[in-house]
């Protein structure tokens, strides 16, 4: 058995009173390809963070731990340092230069220089940089990156132009390139990749960990773990579930390990809701130019009174749903409301028909960070509606305060009046600003995306609370979308998971764990036998 | 992450966010006073032409508030308002209009002008989002340059408006014979220690505040601001952030326009020809000055920084002319001044990644 | 796929579009010439070609930092500051010839690195906002320049009475050293000079210091270059079959210009051998014919000195791009973020690229002084940044793409504008004293009008790529409506998997 080539051993992470890692120990061989899976926030990229040195580790107190490479403890304070290593990632967003070639993308900053009489004089003078550049040499590199992944791409082709699937490619060969690495993250390499990419994708990896290097593969397609890895790790909230070798496990196992027993937040009335089958509001083949969170093709249908959570994994188009719908993002498809048709990329008309919408992006999107409460909250009424205008067609004060001080009660909006800043309440209270600021505008319809993101826990209750009493006492039809699972689980009616921009299922919120994380991966619990699911559940 | 301030560091904050520049020109405005008083200067008479030229100066840095508060930034095209309003007052002229009536008449044509012209340059500010403002100087440096050709060009017979001989307009077109110098000026005029206080003017520029300070609590203003602001928010809450700063232009440019008509009046001379070219500066200073940012400017900014900067400009020449016994700094020290303010600003833009 | 029809006409639009100003600029100049009866082809060349070796490297100054990403170096100004600073030690001790000129240079360069290393920390602290800041830190350094030269020379500096450069005082009667340089000052003649020559005692001056080193007639260094350009081509082809990364041009191309260039030849040489025309008659055959006058006879002299100082920084700029430096400038100007996390370190590169500016412009402004002979110490400089920038853009640079061909270009049909403009200005108002108003107008418009379009082109191409159509375009409406849109975007890959060259020979296009 081969030597660990990287290890984790203890490895904790606090940002301020939040713990995000908690003792986590990971042994990596050469040779080996190691999946790293994990639902949102389960600590996976504060872990690979702390491989690559980021600064953002670095200057919150750093970790507790260390990380040791061939058995030495080791020191990586910048991604300088990590390079260094050997140690090489390929992120998810693309780190390439369109109008630059192959080769040189692959070369960047890791150019040759020529060595010949005209450059070691002026380098004399005027320094290292001085010199020429070795464009044949490197092109050679470059083609031999490319070739070791069996691509017949021409190396001195501009980047631009070329498809999607071949850039992850091109930053592959780029890791490889340097001559020292040994240790390659693959941060969702496969998910902008058509099938047959794919294909090729995995089985350049199982040459170069042929060749001795030590893949960690974070993906969420647990088919394709199965079928390449060799061992998988399993992170929920921060902790290490399991490490297994894959032949040890099966796809069943994974998606349970990785949602887990969820504790449900304040559903104390855990009796399922009467919901009249009277659809309010329905989605016909919905595509949204989302960037991250692309839409590919959604149809949902939402029943009046009801809470519908949508579920899934970063990146895979939840969030691009509600922005679509508001006309935030390019979207095409149908769209009914109480029968009519929506217009889409309309918002005006949309928040007119009695839509609300609370955004994911709080601080971005959702709030005047430098303008009062009040004016916050009665902003959209005011420019869908007109009112809050007194006669002359100026805002009025009084009108303004009055409702949001009947919000600031009413939703417990904790501030030192209704005259400051949102950009000085805490994540909570801005939320709820935001809320108010949909309920101001009564619709009859809300989205309200990523409600408790950034929130603390005793807050995160109250927004839920407050939820589920607008559906429950107020019959308003809420569409949440949420990165945490327990908190869909904990007041909706029912979850519907996203994966890869498409519906994968929906689910009602008592569903089995094993149900969820197989959707949220893409596979449909339906096509499975339930005997598996059993099985499953055993092998836990 | 954040929490409620507590009330200790709240006024550390507070004078921690109160802008720098305004104390810092007033600061030095006060010294110079100081200093003329000590030379026996006639200091009060030095305050009632800095009042006089803030209150000339006043409506061309108004112009500011709107494009700065849609996010288009600072109006480096003020030439575009100032070259309508220029045309106009010359039409007024050409018509045979005089006293009050040309103003009036210059006024409402200009701020005809205005628009027409203001919403082709928010057409173009839209177009070339993200570059604004150097795209916006040489919208002005150009715009000057085609009138320059109008006012070769223009077929204008009146006799104050043209040379002797030759084709084309005067450089300077004097008011007095039109009745039209200081109208506003000698309105309501009247003295107190000393101080001459040009009321009208300064009653011209009031009011036009004022319409501005109501028009920012109109939803169109609200609007206008939040888009500045922020124009995610603003799209998500149902606005067109496109039209709303080709509003934000038009006012903006309606009101350089209706200004040099103003200016000009208590100038006692329409100059043409490159006289707009080098306004846009100035103006952009003053209300850098009154402590607005390239992104967030209000009402009051432009009145502190108007009377700061222009006080600053009148103050200095003739004091440092007798400290340094007759050499000419004024233009030296107002470049130095008034670009050190902008290139201050420049760098505070946030968002200024990748 | 693309029907080939279509596939022209885009192109041409294409081009039409990316050469929208260079086209513009033709078309006036062309207009302009057409319109002045009183202007002669060698005339026009004499004006343009002058004008060509007066702003040569200024223009140049400006091609490293729009590779590094900083746009158009507006700040070029601080750099002709730099210049007459150093201009005005070396006329006030009265060095002049090569050698002082070569001083002006030595001088230059310090005080042109400090401003360049300013200008680029403030480029790096008004990030994305770098034209505008560079056009304002020229009006900031305006201002301290003029303190400078008002009041610092004579106010703290001492300086002698009497100097002519100096704003004389005297004091009852009697000259005292006076404050501040006057508003213009002279370079001092040239040793050729016909006052000079007729003064045993003249002190050579730094007017053309650089110009009247060497000078060779018009018609003979267009023929040396044209001979320059074929052998250069010839010798680029050679290469170009050995190492197939470079790219080829097809034989006629190849033919197009080796063509044109041999005409070049032939036009100089006809103008060399015989510039009033020659009758040729043989009189055994009883058939001759007369060979017309050359157009391009009696352009004038070209000052073949400061010619090489051009061609040599344009051959260094070319040459710093093939350096690690130039390719750190290129990755940094395409992608600051990428080039960052690639550990390139951003904020040195750019204030490298900006040091390099400033000090070609300090050098360039130099030449263009020699060239003038006078100094408006105050406002020599003003023009300085803007007709340098507005030149490269005319040559068909934008803020994002510029280099050496464009400055060439740029050179030549900017200064045409400005001799042909009272022509133009005639044509369409009947009035030759537009002519001012419209090179004003060209100027600044062209300015607008290329950053303009640059900014819309790019904001454009963004929204493209993040419109829906280019991720996931909707299904074809015609037949087949079964195929997904997953399998079409496969298809075209694996299309493209089996002819790889094919596709990057497009893009490389």
């Amino acid at each position: 058995m081969a030597q660990n080539l990287l290890e984790f051993r203890g490895v904790s992470k606090n940002y301020a009173d939040n713990q995000v890692l908690h003792d986590i120990n990971i042994e990596i061989k050469a040779g080996e390809i190691h999946a790293l899976i994990g639902e949102n926030g389960a600590g996976k990229s504060t872990l690979m963070n702390i491989l690559f040195g980021m600064p953002v580790i670095h200057s919150t107190g750093g970790f507790e731990g260390e990380v040791c490479i061939c058995g030495e403890p080791v020191k990586i304070m910048s991604p300088h340092d990590a390079m260094e290593m050997g140690i090489g990632m390929v992120h998810q967003e693309f780190m390439l230069i369109p109008a630059f070639t192959i080769a040189e993308n692959i070369k960047i900053n890791r150019e040759i220089p020529k060595e010949n009489a005209l450059n070691s004089t002026m380098s004399r003078i005027f320094g290292e940089r001085m010199k020429t550049l070795d464009f044949k040499t490197m092109n050679q590199d470059a083609r031999r990156a490319l070739d070791r992944l069996e691509m017949s791409l021409d190396e001195f082709a501009l980047v631009a132009g070329l498809p999607i699937g071949y850039m992850q490619f091109v930053e592959i060969a780029r890791e490889i390139d340097k001559t020292n690495t040994r240790i390659l993250v693959l941060d969702e390499p496969t998910a902008v990749l058509a099938e047959s990419e794919a294909e090729s994708l995995l089985s350049a990896m199982r040459k170069l960990a042929a060749e001795g290097i030590a893949i960690v593969f974070i993906s969420h397609r647990l088919d394709e773990i199965i079928n390449v890895c060799d061992r998988v790790t399993v992170l929920r909230d921060g902790e290490l579930v399991v490490t297994k070798d894959v032949k040890d496990t099966n796809v069943i196992e994974i998606a349970e390990l990785m949602i887990g027993r969820k504790v449900s937040i304040g559903k104390e009335d855990n009796e399922a809701r009467e919901i009249s089958d009277d659809v309010i509001f329905e989605i016909k083949d919905l595509h949204v130019a989302m960037p991250s969170e692309r839409v590919r093709g959604v149809d949902l249908k939402v029943r009046r009174g009801e809470i519908l959570g949508i579920g899934g994994l970063a990146g895979q188009g939840k969030l691009g749903i509600a922005n679509g719908v508001m006309g935030m993002y390019p979207a095409r498809g149908e769209v009914l409301f109480e029968g009519k048709p929506l217009p889409l990329n309309r918002t005006k008309q949309v928040l007119k028909s009695g839509v609300g919408f609370v955004s994911e992006d709080r601080k971005g999107i959702g709030l005047l960070l430098d303008e009062p409460i009040d004016d916050n909250i009665a902003f959209t009424e005011m420019s869908i509606h007109g009112n809050f205008l007194n006669f002359l067609g100026l805002c009025d004060s009084k009108a303004i305060r009055e409702n949001a001080l009947k919000m600031i009660k009413d939703l417990d909006i904790r501030c030192t009046n209704e005259k400051q800043h949102t950009g000085r309440l805490s994540g909570g209270n801005q939320q709820k600003v935001c809320v108010a600021r949909a309920l101001t505008q009564k619709p009859k319809l809300l989205f309200v995306s990523e409600p408790t993101r950034g929130v603390d826990i005793g807050a995160k209750k109250l927004i839920l609370d407050l939820l589920r009493s607008l559906a429950q006492d107020q019959g308003m039809t809420i569409i949440m979308t949420s990165s945490e699972l327990a908190e869909l689980c904990s007041i909706c009616d029912s979850v519907t998971i996203i994966c890869e921009g498409k519906v994968i299922g929906t689910l009602p919120p008592d569903a089995s764990p094993v149900e969820f994380g197989l959707m949220m991966s893409g596979i449909c619990t339906s096509a499975l036998d339930s005997e598996n699911v059993k099985e499953g559940e055993v092998a836990q | 992450m954040e929490e409620t301030a507590k009330s200790g560091t709240d006024i550390k904050g507070l004078i921690k966010s109160l802008p720098p520049a305004p104390f810092i020109i007033g600061g030095f405005w006060v010294l110079v006073l100081i200093v003329a008083a000590i030379l026996n200067m006639p200091w009060v008479w030095l305050i009632s032409d800095s009042l006089q030229r803030a209150a000339i100066w006043g409506m061309l840095v108004l112009a500011m508030v709107p494009s700065i508060q849609s996010g288009t930034g600072p109006n480096f095209a003020l030439p575009v308002g100032l070259c309508g309003g220029m045309l106009a007052m010359v039409t007024a002229i050409q018509l045979g209009f005089t006293g009050m009536g040309l103003l009036v008449m210059a006024a409402g044509m200009a701020a005809i002008l205005g628009i027409i012209m203001g919403y082709l340059y928010g057409v173009l500010m839209n177009a070339v989002k993200g570059s604004e403002m150097a795209i916006a100087t040489y919208t002005g440096f150009s715009i000057t340059a085609v009138f320059f050709i109008i006012w070769l060009a223009v077929p204008f017979d009146n006799p104050f408006l043209g040379w002797f001989i030759g084709e084309g307009l005067r450089n300077t077109i004097a008011l007095g014979p039109m009745a039209a110098n200081q109208v506003l000026d000698n309105f309501l005029m009247f003295e107190v220690i000393g101080l001459t206080i040009r009321t009208g003017t300064i009653l011209v520029f009031a009011v036009f505040c004022t319409l501005v300070w109501l028009f920012f609590r109109s939803k169109t203003g609200i609007a206008i601001s939040a888009v500045g602001a922020n124009p995610m928010f603003a799209r998500a809450a149902g606005l067109n952030v496109d039209r709303s700063r080709i509003i934000a232009n038009i006012i903006s440019t309606s009101l350089a326009a209706v200004g040099v008509v103003v200016y000009a009046q208590s100038f006692g001379f329409l100059q043409l020809y490159d006289f707009p070219m080098w306004m846009a500066f100035p103006a952009v200073a003053a209300v850098l000055v009154g402590g607005a940012t390239a992104q967030r400017a209000k009402v009051i900014h432009v009145v502190i920084g108007v009377i700061l900067f222009q006080g600053l400009l009148t103050t200095v020449p003739p004091v440092f002319t007798e400290i340094l016994a007759g050499a000419d700094m004024t233009d030296a020290a107002r470049m130095v001044i008034q670009n050190a303010i902008i290139l201050y600003a420049l760098t505070k833009i946030r968002g200024g990644g990748k | 796929m693309i029907d080939s029809r279509n596939d022209f006409a885009s192109r041409t639009r294409a081009f039409l579009t990316n050469n929208i100003v260079t086209i513009i600029f033709v078309i006036f100049v062309v207009a302009g010439y057409l319109s002045s009866p009183g202007i002669s082809v060698s005339g026009l060349l004499s004006e343009v070609i002058s004008r060509f070796f007066r702003n040569g490297l200024l223009v140049l100054a400006l091609i490293i930092p729009v590779m590094a990403g900083l746009g158009l170096n507006f700040g070029i100004v601080v750099g002709a500051l730099a210049a007459v600073l150093a201009i005005i030690p070396v006329r006030y001790f009265g060095i002049g010839g090569m050698g002082g000129l070569l001083l002006c240079f030595a001088i230059a360069l310090p005080i042109a690195l400090l401003f360049g290393w300013l200008t680029g920390k403030l480029y790096n602290k008004t990030r994305g906002q770098e034209m505008i800041a560079g056009i304002i830190v020229g009006f900031f350094a305006e201002g301290l320049f003029l303190i400078f030269v008002l009041f610092i020379i004579g106010g703290v500096i001492p300086v002698a009475a009497g100097h002519p450069m100096i704003i004389p005082r005297s004091v009852d009667g009697v000259a005292v050293p006076g404050v501040g340089i006057r508003a213009a000052f002279d370079m001092g003649a040239h040793a050729t000079h016909p006052v000079a020559m007729r003064d045993p005692y003249h002190v050579p001056g730094l007017s053309s210091a650089m110009d009247f080193l060497w000078r060779i007639d018009f018609t003979v260094a267009l023929f040396v270059v044209a001979l320059g350009v074929i052998a250069f081509l010839v010798i680029r082809r050679v290469m170009a079959k050995k190492n197939k990364a470079i790219k080829k041009s097809t034989k006629l191309v190849f033919g197009l210009k080796c063509g044109f260039w041999g005409l070049i030849a032939l036009l100089a040489l006809h103008g060399m051998l015989m510039p009033d025309g020659m009758i040729f008659w043989f009189p055994g055959a009883g058939f001759g014919f007369q060979a017309p006058a050359s157009p391009i006879a009696g352009t004038g002299m070209i000052p073949v000195v400061t010619g090489l100082v051009i061609l040599v920084f344009s051959l260094l700029t070319t040459y710093f791009t093939k350096t690690k430096l130039g390719q750190d400038c290129r990755s940094v100007g395409q992608s600051q973020h990428i080039a960052n996390a690639s550990g390139i370190n951003v904020d040195r590169t750019r204030i490298i690229a900006t040091m390099i500016s400033t000090v070609l412009g300090a050098w360039g402004m130099i030449i263009f002084l020699q060239n003038m002979g006078t100094v408006s110490t105050y406002t020599a400089h003003r023009q300085i940044g803007m007709f340098s920038v507005a030149a490269l853009l005319v040559g068909g640079a934008t803020a994002a793409k510029a280099g050496v061909k464009n400055a060439v270009l740029g050179l030549l049909l900017f200064h045409a504008m400005f001799v042909v403009s009272p022509g133009v200005g005639r044509l369409i108002f009947g009035n030759e004293l537009v002519a001012e108003a419209t090179r004003n107008f060209m100027t600044y418009g062209v300015i607008g009008l290329s950053l303009g379009l640059h900014v819309w082109k790019t904001r454009k191409a963004a929204e493209r790529e993040l419109s829906l159509d280019a991720f996931d375009p909707p299904p074809p409406t015609n037949g087949n409506g079964g195929a997904s849109n997953g399998e079409g975007g496969d298809s075209s890959i694996k299309e493209m998997l089996n002819a790889p060259s094919n596709a990057t020979a497009d893009t490389v296009e």
